[in-house]
This record gives C-alpha cells, sequence and structure tokens, in this order.
C-alpha cells in the first residue's frame, strides 16, 4: 500500500491506497466522487476528465499516487458558492448533453480549453480541441455552440469591466 | 412559475444533476458487502471445450466463488432468448441455436462467456481468472456474411444447418418479376451494409444484490426496458417470478439499442447474487464492450429497380444476407425482417416488391437493433438504388425521386405498411431551397479550381416508428405487445408524479414528458415528476427504443390525463354543486360553464383526498389514473437530407462542408430536444458512411475492439448541422406526434454515400469511405476523367 494525500474540490483527502490504484479509481471508489466517469480504457474518450493542479488531465491514466500533494478539481468541484460556472450552465443553454455520460469530462476539458486559448476561441479550434473528447449522443453540434457561450462568459467573468 | 405548452424549447430539467456530476448510473451504485464480477472470455471464435480447471483460481486470494455452464445447468438457469419468431418461405420456424449464459461445451465467438470468478475486489476476480485453465479444441472460424451459408463451412449449431436460422421473404414475387419483364430500364446495385459497434458511452453494467429476508433479487441494470428484461429473466430464464425480482435501471448513459437486450451478464450478476448471498457488481470494460455488445447493421444486398418509358419506378427486388452473429440476441430477428423488407417502398409509389432475406449465423458477437435497426439498411438500399437509377437515366436525383413520390395518403405499400400521412415533396422543396442546390454547380467549379472534387447527396428517408400496435406485431412473430403504459398519481397538493414505462437514457423525458403535463393540467413543470425505470415503481412498461416514447409513452400519459380530467371534474362538480357535465377546465381551473365559479386544479386535488365534499359510495376518493396506449398503425417520420461535401484526391480526406436536413416528425413536444436527436443521429451515420466499420479477421478475432482501433466520430469529423422541420400531423395517435430519435442515423448514410459518388463520378465506394478508400476511388475517378 502507498500513501496517498491531496487536495479534491479545495478539501483535503488522504488514504493508504495499492500502487497501482488510478485517480479515477480513488476519486470514484475512495470518495465517492461519481461524477467522473470511466467510459474506456485506452484515454480515448475523455470521460474522467479532472482537472490537476489546474490543468486537465485524463484520470484513467494517472496514477493517485502521482498526484500526491496535488490539489484536483472534479466535476462536483467546478461550481462555486452554488452558482454554477459559466461551462455548466452554458451545456444546459444550449443542450449541450443528452444522456450525460460523456458531460462531467466534457465540461472539465472545456474549461481548460478556454483557460488555454482564451475566450474568443473559434468554432474549428474548439472542435479541434475536443479531439480527446468523445460523445455519442449529440453529434457535437450543440457541444461547440455550448463551449463558444461558456467561452464568452469565461471572458466577461475574468474581465467584469470590460462589460460596462 | 408558469405553465409550459408544448411546442416549447425549455432547457432540460434532467440536465442539472449530470452537469454537477450527480447523475447515479449503474457503476455509481454500491451495495454493503459487495463482491465483484470478472468474465473470462473465449479467446477463440469457435472451439470446443474439453475441460475448465479451476483448482488454482479457486486458492487465488479473495476469491468467492467461480461458476462455469456446469452450475448454470445444474440450477436449471435457462438460456438466452429471441423474443421474436420468424418464420422462412417454407413455413418452417427459424433456428435458433442454444444460448446458455454461461458457455457450455463449446464456445462461438471471441468474448463468449467461459466462466465467472467473483471476488472481494475486482483486481483479485480478474487475477484469478488467468488462472483458470481452460482445454479448448479450436475448430474452423465462420466470419464473412456473405460466405456463411456456404457449403464446407464449419457448423455453428447443429440446430441450424447451413449456418441458416431462417430464409425470409415479403412481397410478391411473380407480380415483381412481371414488372422486370416488361422494363424499359433496369438498375442494379450490390451492397454491403457495414457491421457497426453501437459504443454508448457508458459501459454494460450490472450489480445483482439478493435479499434472502424476503426471497427477493434486486437488479440494477444498463437497461432501455427494465420491464422486459424482468420478463425474460423471470418467464423465461427463470431466476425469480416477478413479484420476487425488482429490476430498476437508473441513469444510463446512452443505449442505441445495444442496451435493449438482456445479456449474459447481467443475468449471471443477478443469479450469482442469490447463489452467494451477497451483492455483486460487474461494470463492463470497453474491449469487453466491444466484444459482447450486441453490434449492428451487417448486411450485404443485391438489388434491382424496374422503371417504365416514363422513367416511373415498377419493381424493386432485393436479395440479403443479414449476419446475426453467434447467437440470436433478444429481438435480432426481427431486425432484418419486418424492420427492413417492410421499409423497402421508401417514399416512392411503387406497385411491386420482392424482398428474401437469408439470415446467417457466423461466429462474431450477436448483431441485434442499433439505432434505425433495419430501417436504415432499407433506406441505404432505396435511396442508393433512386440516385444511381437516376444518373443512369440521365435525369437529376431530386426530379427523379419527385416524380416516383407517393403524394395521397394513407398509402399501402406492397410491403405490409400503411403510411398515414406525409408531404414528401414539400419536404424536398424546402431541404433544395436551404441547401442553394441551384448553387452547386457554380460551387462545384470553385472546388474544381482549388484541385477538390464537390459532391451533394441526398436522401429523402421513410421510417416506421412509433413502434408497434400490438395485435400486428403478434401476427408478424413478436412476443410481446408493444403498448406502452402511465400512471398520472395526484398528490393532495396538487403536484403530480407520472409513472412511465418508457426508458429515458438521453432523450429528455423528465422535461417532455412533464411539458405534457404542464400545458395539460395547467401546473408549473416543477410541480411533476417523472418517474421510470423501477420495477418496483412503475407496474409495467416496455421501454424506449424504436422512437416509440413521445408517440406511445406520452399517448399513454395523454389518456391517463383524459382519466384525471374526467375524474376532476366530478369533484370539482360537488364542490361547485353543479353537474360535472357543466364544468370547463382551462388554465388549470375548474369554471361552472356561463358563470364566474371556479376552483383551481390543486384545490380540486386536496378535495378528492379530503372527501368532504362527496359521498364515498358514489364517487371514489383519490386522484389516480392509470391507462395503456397500444398504438393504431405505426408512424412514419419522412424528410430529406442533402449532404454537401469535398473530397481531397490528393489525400482522400472528406470534408463535410453542409448538412440539411428538413424532417417531419408531426407535432413536436420540444423541439430544442428534436433537434438534438436529430444532431445526433446524423453523427452516427456520418460515422457509419465515412469513419466506422468492426472488422473480423478470418480467425473470427475482432480487429476493432477499442477506440484506438475502432473510429469513432470526433468533433472535428462533423459540421455544424441545419436542421429543420415541416409538420404533417400524425392521426395514428392523440399528439399528433411521429418520433425523431433514429431520423439521422437512418438517413444520413446514403445522402453520405451519394455525395461522395456524385463528386468523384462513379459509384465504386464502399463504406466506411476512410481516407484510404477515397484515395483510391479518387484516383480511379481522375484517371476516368482523364480519359473523357
Amino acid at each position: 500500500m502507498v500513501h496517498v494525500s491531496l487536495a479534491v474540490n479545495g478539501r483535503p483527502a488522504s488514504a493508504d491506497v495499492d500502487p497501482r490504484t488510478l485517480l479515477v479509481q480513488f476519486l470514484r471508489e475512495n470518495l465517492r466522487l461519481t461524477g467522473t466517469h470511466v467510459g474506456c480504457d485506452t484515454s480515448q474518450c475523455g470521460a474522467c476528465v479532472v482537472h490537476v493542479d489546474g490543468r486537465a488531465i485524463k484520470s484513467c491514466t494517472v496514477l493517485a499516487a502521482s498526484c500526491d500533494g496535488a490539489q484536483v478539481t472534479t466535476i462536483e468541484g467546478l461550481a462555486a458558492h452554488g452558482k454554477l460556472h459559466p461551462m455548466q450552465q452554458a451545456f444546459q443553454d444550449n443542450h449541450g448533453l443528452q444522456c450525460g455520460f460523456c458531460t462531467p469530462g466534457m465540461i472539465m476539458a472545456s474549461v481548460d480549453l478556454v483557460n488555454r486559448l482564451g475566450p474568443n476561441i473559434d468554432e474549428a479550434a474548439i472542435r479541434h480541441g475536443l479531439e480527446g473528447n468523445i460523445c455519442r449522443c449529440t453529434g457535437y453540434h450543440n457541444i461547440v455552440k455550448s463551449i463558444a457561450q461558456g467561452a464568452r462568459e469565461m471572458g466577461a467573468a475574468a474581465t467584469p469591466q470590460a462589460a460596462e | 412559475m408558469g405553465v409550459t405548452a408544448l411546442g416549447a424549447s425549455v432547457k432540460r430539467t434532467e440536465d442539472i444533476r449530470f452537469i454537477t456530476g450527480k447523475g447515479r448510473y449503474v457503476d455509481d451504485v454500491n451495495r454493503p458487502g459487495q463482491a465483484f464480477a470478472y468474465f473470462l472470455r473465449s479467446p477463440h471464435a469457435h472451439a470446443t471445450i474439453a475441460k475448465v480447471d479451476l483448482g488454482a483460481a479457486l486458492k487465488a486470494p479473495g476469491v468467492v466463488a467461480i461458476f462455469t455452464g456446469d452450475d448454470i445447468a445444474a440450477d436449471k438457469v435457462g438460456g438466452l432468448i429471441c423474443g421474436w419468431m420468424i418464420h422462412s418461405k417454407d413455413g418452417s420456424p427459424m433456428k435458433a441455436g442454444a444460448h446458455p449464459a454461461l458457455a457450455q461445451g463449446k464456445v462461438r465467438y471471441v468474448g463468449d462467456h467461459v466462466a465467472v470468478v467473483i471476488a472481494d475486489t475486482f483486481a483479485q476476480a480478474r487475477e484469478a481468472g488467468e488462472k483458470i485453465e481452460v482445454q479448448y479444441t479450436e475448430l474452423p472460424a465462420v466470419a464473412d456474411t456473405a460466405s456463411a451459408a456456404h457449403s464446407g463451412q464449419a457448423q455453428i449449431h447443429d440446430a441450424a444447418p447451413g449456418n441458416t436460422a431462417y430464409n425470409w421473404h415479403l412481397g410478391d414475387k411473380a407480380a415483381t418479376d412481371a414488372a422486370f419483364a416488361s422494363a424499359a430500364h433496369v438498375t442494379k446495385i450490390d451492397l454491403v451494409n457495414n457491421r457497426l459497434i453501437p459504443n454508448a458511452m457508458e459501459p454494460r453494467a450490472a450489480l445483482g444484490d439478493y435479499d434472502s429476508g424476503t426471497d427477493t433479487i434486486t437488479l440494477y441494470t444498463t437497461s432501455q426496458n427494465p420491464h422486459v428484461a424482468r420478463l425474460v429473466l423471470s418467464a423465461f430464464i427463470g431466476l425469480a417470478p416477478e413479484h420476487k425480482l425488482r429490476v430498476i435501471a437508473p441513469d444510463v448513459g446512452g443505449g442505441f439499442g445495444s442496451k435493449i437486450f438482456i445479456y449474459a451478464e447481467e443475468t449471471v450478476c443477478a443469479w450469482a447474487a442469490k447463489k452467494i448471498d451477497r451483492p455483486v457488481k460487474w461494470t463492463s470494460d470497453r474491449t469487453e464492450a466491444f466484444l459482447s455488445d450486441a453490434h449492428g447493421r451487417d448486411h450485404v444486398t443485391h438489388a434491382e429497380l424496374a422503371l417504365d418509358a416514363g422513367d416511373k419506378i415498377t419493381g424493386l427486388r432485393v436479395h440479403t444476407i443479414a449476419n446475426l452473429g453467434a447467437y440470436l440476441s433478444t429481438f435480432a430477428s426481427s431486425v432484418p425482417t419486418y424492420l427492413y423488407g417492410t421499409l423497402l417502398s421508401g417514399q416512392y409509389a411503387i406497385p411491386s416488391i420482392y424482398c428474401e432475406v437469408d439470415a446467417v449465423y457466423t461466429n462474431t458477437a450477436p448483431v441485434d437493433a442499433y439505432r434505425g435497426a433495419g430501417r436504415p439498411e432499407a433506406t441505404f438500399v432505396i435511396e442508393r438504388m433512386v440516385e444511381v437509377a437516376a444518373r443512369e437515366t440521365g435525369q437529376d436525383p431530386a426530379e427523379f425521386r419527385r416524380k416516383n413520390f407517393i403524394t395521397s395518403f394513407p398509402h399501402q405499400t406492397p410491403v405490409i405498411m400503411a403510411y398515414d400521412a406525409g408531404d414528401y415533396a414539400g419536404a424536398l422543396d424546402k431541404a433544395l431551397a436551404l441547401a442553394d442546390y441551384k448553387g452547386l454547380p457554380a460551387r462545384k467549379a470553385a472546388s474544381a479550381s482549388k484541385g477538390k472534387l464537390r459532391g451533394l447527396g441526398m436522401s429523402a428517408y421513410i421510417e416506421a416508428c412509433g413502434i408497434a400496435p400490438s395485435a400486428a406485431v403478434g401476427s408478424l412473430g413478436a412476443g410481446v405487445g408493444l403498448w406502452e403504459s402511465a400512471e398520472v398519481r395526484v398528490n393532495p397538493i396538487g403536484t403530480v408524479e407520472v409513472l412511465t414505462g418508457a426508458h429515458s437514457h438521453g432523450q429528455g423525458h423528465e422535461t417532455t414528458f412533464a411539458q405534457l403535463v404542464s400545458s395539460r393540467l395547467g401546473i408549473p413543470m416543477e410541480n411533476v415528476s417523472i418517474v421510470h425505470g423501477d420495477t418496483d415503481k412503475v407496474q409495467m412498461g416496455m421501454g424506449t427504443y424504436g422512437s416509440r416514447s413521445g408517440a406511445v409513452g406520452m399517448s399513454a400519459i395523454f389518456k391517463a390525463l383524459d382519466k384525471i380530467e374526467a375524474k376532476a371534474k366530478k369533484v370539482a362538480g360537488h364542490v361547485l354543486e353543479a353537474s360535472e357535465h357543466d364544468i370547463e377546465f382551462k388554465d388549470g381551473k375548474f369554471t361552472v360553464k356561463g358563470t364566474d365559479k371556479s376552483i383551481d386544479f390543486g384545490s380540486v386535488a386536496l378535495q378528492a383526498y379530503v372527501a368532504h365534499k362527496f359521498n364515498g359510495q358514489e364517487l371514489e376518493p383519490g386522484l389516480k389514473e392509470g391507462a395503456f396506449w397500444d398504438p393504431t398503425n405505426f408512424t412514419f417520420p419522412a424528410g430529406v437530407h442533402i449532404c454537401e461535401l469535398e473530397i481531397d484526391p490528393q489525400t482522400g480526406v472528406v470534408t463535410i462542408d453542409r448538412w440539411t436536413a428538413v424532417d417531419d416528425f408531426g407535432k413536436l413536444i420540444n423541439p430544442m430536444i428534436v433537434e438534438g436527436q436529430v444532431h445526433g443521429g446524423i453523427a452516427q451515420g456520418v460515422g457509419q458512411a465515412l469513419l466506422e466499420g468492426a472488422h473480423y479477421d478470418n480467425n473470427g478475432q475482432l480487429l476493432t475492439a477499442s477506440f484506438m482501433d475502432y473510429c469513432m466520430p470526433r468533433a472535428d469529423n462533423l459540421p455544424s448541422f441545419k436542421v429543420e422541420t415541416i409538420e404533417t400531423v400524425c392521426p395514428s395517435n392523440p399528439l399528433g406526434i411521429k418520433g425523431c430519435g433514429e431520423a439521422g442515423a437512418i438517413a444520413s448514410p446514403p445522402a453520405v454515400i451519394n455525395a461522395l459518388t456524385d463528386a468523384l463520378g462513379h459509384e465504386d465506394v464502399t463504406m466506411p469511405a476512410t481516407p484510404q478508400v477515397v484515395w483510391r476511388a479518387a484516383q480511379k475517378a481522375l484517371i476516368k476523367r482523364a480519359a473523357e
């Protein structure tokens, strides 16, 4: 067993785990944070995307032990102070989800995409940026719309004076 | 909050839990003391099992139990069934090979279930599974659809000589032959409808939980139809009587057909939980899903179309070989027969049709319904056929279609279906305008100037949805009725619970069904909850597939609401001291006709339960009503999809430039959700046309068993879609709706291939038209053009 100690959604979490425990297993099975999903075993689908120290990673591809000391944010921790994150709201506003299974990873990846490429990201860049996330329900049309709206609103939130 | 009308694009109420990570899927459910199951699967496509040695595995750490086919047989666990009887043209019943949940002496595909290991952790179960020693004797494998029935092939089931389940036919052979004998022109095509793997993003999962105190098994499972699962597990597999078996399908992460079926793993988890008196949980990994989820399509077809001298279609002749895989899955037999042959008339007035289908076994995963189920295959045949016929006879493909459209309704086709309503030319006109059909030559020239090949393809599809009138499907071999149930429970304070036998796994029922109740009862949507997916809450239901939950499921709710309204009027009459016949109900208020005396819905609900204002012997207290709705006909969504694309002949890369869809779904409940269904269907159809293909090698090994090898559509493979509708009201249900879930997947493959072949100038393209396929076809096109 190996001792892991990290912060998940701002709360400390520690446990002794089998060294081969993946971060996604630690989140789902030890912490019962079941919003992060497993949709494949080859790091293709992106249903398991979380943020580790502010960057999107596929939590099925990293050992829990290697995240010792990290700050992890999951879909459960994205809404702050009871208010949905602009990207979450955008997915509802634009019908960017159907069955909901890929959605947590899709939203976490989208937030990271906007953090990296900025709020003025265009459709082509959004589509390219989603190559690590698979959705079987939506045909991506409304996901792309959702991310465009979420990006604009993240930009507006970051620079509130710009709106004036 | 106010009332939500039908036809309003309200946001989905279920979204809140999904976007915050609070959805509850089967793998999110845990029961105290649960153990984990690992299925040891056959590495061979076809082999006999001489011996299974469990010795070392049983001694492995954490192992609770290991079961094989012998244990299943000893407990008299019934085999997995196929619930639709098809008769061959000679009248003989289909030949269904035995399908035990764990193999008994023989394995028939890679991924077939040899043993289940149950241990304290999943890792322990898997490690113990690797210690099981199985002595296989390999047999030659049959993997190819077209040659599966040829003499000399290995026999997969003793019960099915020539690896043939049935030789089915439909239509009038003599009349069709006569049409061809007098034809002015005959078009012939050979098609392969490529095999697909559904790949709902949530892998299948099962959690069996046994309560020895009440002798009740609870099965949490990823099901589109938990009541059908309970019926089959109870009545046929014999795990427990229905009142001692509870099936719960909570949030389910997509299905597309693949979660209709009753599979081995779910059966074994439910059975084993009782056997070891401990919860047993299994969650599929993605490679297991590729190997063992029921696949879709896989047809090899030759078709011929007869035209008269006026370019009117006079006959259609189709021969199809359909691959059913190694075993008959739950509804497999219906897909290439009554869901396929019956749609071959398309949108066209065709006087004579004759269709033959040879259904074969192969050493591959079972094949069953996948989004559209038979109707995409039929649409691919007829829409490729009319396109090629138009080109061969030098006609504009749109005008050739228009010339042959059915224009009056009801229309009886020669293949069972009676179309009830439609406006095929209306959809075509609108689609051609939206797609700027007239501007195509200029866009082609612009592409050519950049060295690109541009093409436009259309697909005028029709499907039969709202599945289905029970007596009608019964006469065609269905083992079940395909009605739907609803129960509307009005609480004393006027909030409402609707229990439905439909199941939502992405379709948004919690929103659309609540819209119906809100608009009908005049109460806000947030006062309505939709309950589904639990056989202990909802008494009986048939589930969600075949675009049936609007047309059939909501019609049942509508009928139950009729009864609620009638009962509430009686209560209101007593309260308002008027005859129930003088009570009007509008905008959530009961009013005595011609007076200002009124009472709102919530107050009537309270009065129904307080029961002070009426005699309980004359009028029962309470406000709760149920209904079963059995449709009077299938519904017939139809429309036109137009794909315009550009090929880079240097690389074979295809870029879809624009997609135009004009669909007739009848009345819409929530246009936003309808459009979303169309988008998703198009993506799956484009996936079939350009990207996706399940490939087995000659030994029956699946070469495409991960997302690394099987190309799923990604965001950058697709354009944004232009999706619009026209409306002809469906006369076959009280809401006038037709269903929208499968249209995109049905319409799109021929639209893409018609566009590709238009760009290339020849018809030699197979699905999936990957860059390699398209590059080869483009080289052929360039050579052909250079020669001209």
